[in-house]
């Protein structure tokens, strides 16, 4: 059997909670020794220090030991090999493959030649799989739920994958989903259709303050990228009126959270940091309990064996 | 032209088209005639050791003109034909056998599409890699195919042929 983690569309309802309960054991006992001895590959054909860290991090307070690249540059690739080769190479050496890709299917692929399992750490615009994991885990953390929620997305959410990935991976909770964008860069058709398919409500607002974000239980900011225009007049028309201000957050429901995949610019005011609505840096450590959960079902380890480990460091 | 192979080009000299009777084999009618040599590669007909009679810009009614192959003594799987459907979705199949039409089919798209079309997408792996493409249908009447690696959902008209 493939255990491969290649994208959260595909995964049901049972899959996505079953993660998050073993994210959970992993928030309660990050440092353990369940790896050891194996050797977890992080190969990044693009850079992203981030997701790297994250998942290395994942890896070391597990016990595994971790190889890899995390520069394109360094190797086999700018002289010609194919992943194909790169793939088959590594894989005598690992036990799993953590890779991120500029291609888009390239961990889909991957996963059908490769020996050992293979984890998608985005590929190009297409999956960012594990962000959507930590989404959800997130999104369960600060709700208590996943069913039934009002979850508000924000900025860009044409290119913005990871809202159309937590779009599809939440069509088995009922949400209702709220699409607050500049024309340029609204939710694509293709998506609503999505939604229309699923059984998934959603609205789209006009405006954003705090009458419209008095509904959300949860408030996910993207970054409007100036690069997206092909107008730069309608960029400077609209920057503004999707920056998130503390004085919007007037009428929040307490339960309200703010998340955001990071990198911010100035989308969401540094003053609202300090408020009890902001989760955004827990919602980033979260990356690192989600990705020890990802890791270990790719390697076949179950829930059970994870709330029965006795490897865990105190 | 090679060895065994015997294919005659039919042109609308006259009003009347002149094709010699099938005994056994396939009449692929109904081609549109911007299709036809892509239907041949498609099947390799140039691989064919049995007689193959192609008919080009013939006069039809219902399409002002088509295209027409006769096949003798082959008969393809439903895999082979329905890849057909890519570049001609509504030709007309006859299987003949001592002289006498015994089916007629209908081409439909397949489920999948394994090594027959390329993704339209230049940032997806399968164009980048020597690698088979594949792609799932997701909408038969409307030609919708999605590609099974980098999820890009494109009209079959678009593509193009491996």
């Amino acid at each position: 059997m493939n255990r491969s983690f290649v994208t959260i569309a595909e995964h049901s309802r049972e899959k996505i909670e079953y993660l998050i309960r073993m994210a959970e054991e992993f928030e309660r006992h990050p440092n353990r020794l369940l790896l050891q001895g194996r050797v977890v590959a992080t190969l990044f054909f693009e850079p992203s220090t981030r997701t790297r860290l994250s998942f290395e991090t994942a890896a070391n307070r597990l016990g595994a030991r971790v190889i890899g690249f995390a520069d394109p540059k360094v190797t086999s690739g700018t002289k010609g090999e194919t992943l194909k080769d790169t793939i088959m190479m590594v894989s005598n050496y690992a036990d799993i493959i953590v890779m991120r890709h500029y291609l888009e299917g390239a961990a889909r692929y991957a996963s059908e030649i490769a020996p050992v399992p293979i984890v998608n750490a985005g590929d190009g615009a297409n999956q960012h799989p594990s962000q959507t994991m930590l989404d959800l885990y997130t999104i369960y953390q600060t709700q208590g739920t996943l069913d039934h929620l009002n979850i508000y997305l924000v900025g860009d959410l044409k290119y913005g994958r990871t809202v159309h990935s937590l779009l599809m991976a939440m069509r088995h909770f009922n949400p209702t989903f709220h699409f607050i964008a500049p024309d340029e860069l609204a939710m694509p058709q293709t998506y609503k259709d999505y939604c229309l398919q699923h059984g998934i409500r959603y609205v789209e607002h006009q405006d954003f303050d705090a009458d419209v974000i008095s509904g959300a239980d949860i408030l996910y900011m993207t970054r409007v990228q100036r690069e997206r225009f092909t107008d730069l007049m309608e960029y400077e028309h609209v920057k503004d009126r999707y920056l998130l201000k503390l004085d919007m957050l007037s009428k929040a429901r307490p339960n309200m959270r703010i998340l955001h995949p990071l990198p911010r610019v100035n989308e969401i005011e540094y003053s609202i940091d300090d408020d009890p609505h902001a989760y955004y840096f827990q919602q980033a450590r979260n990356g690192l309990f989600t990705r020890e959960a990802i890791i270990c079902d790719a390697l076949g380890i179950t829930l059970q064996q994870v709330q029965n480990d006795s490897s865990i460091i105190q | 032209m090679s060895g065994g192979c015997a294919v005659g080009i039919i042109c609308m000299k006259r009003e009347q088209l002149i094709v010699s009777a099938l005994d056994h084999g396939t009449v692929i009618d109904h081609i549109p005639c911007d299709r036809l040599f892509e239907v041949i590669n498609l099947l390799h007909l140039e691989q064919m050791t049995s007689k193959v009679t192609i008919g080009f810009n013939l006069k039809s009614n219902k399409m002002g003109t088509k295209s027409i192959i006769k096949i003798a003594d082959r008969f393809f799987t439903d895999e082979e034909l329905n890849q057909l459907s890519v570049v001609a979705p509504n030709v007309s199949l006859s299987i003949i056998r001592d002289y006498e039409v015994v089916e007629k089919r209908e081409v439909c798209l397949p489920d999948e599409l394994r090594g027959i079309i390329l993704c339209n997408n230049p940032k997806c792996i399968s164009n980048n890699e020597p690698m088979r493409t594949l792609f799932h249908v997701t909408n038969k009447q409307q030609g919708i195919v999605r590609c099974h690696y980098c999820n890009h959902e494109q009209h079959i008209k678009e593509v193009k042929l491996v």
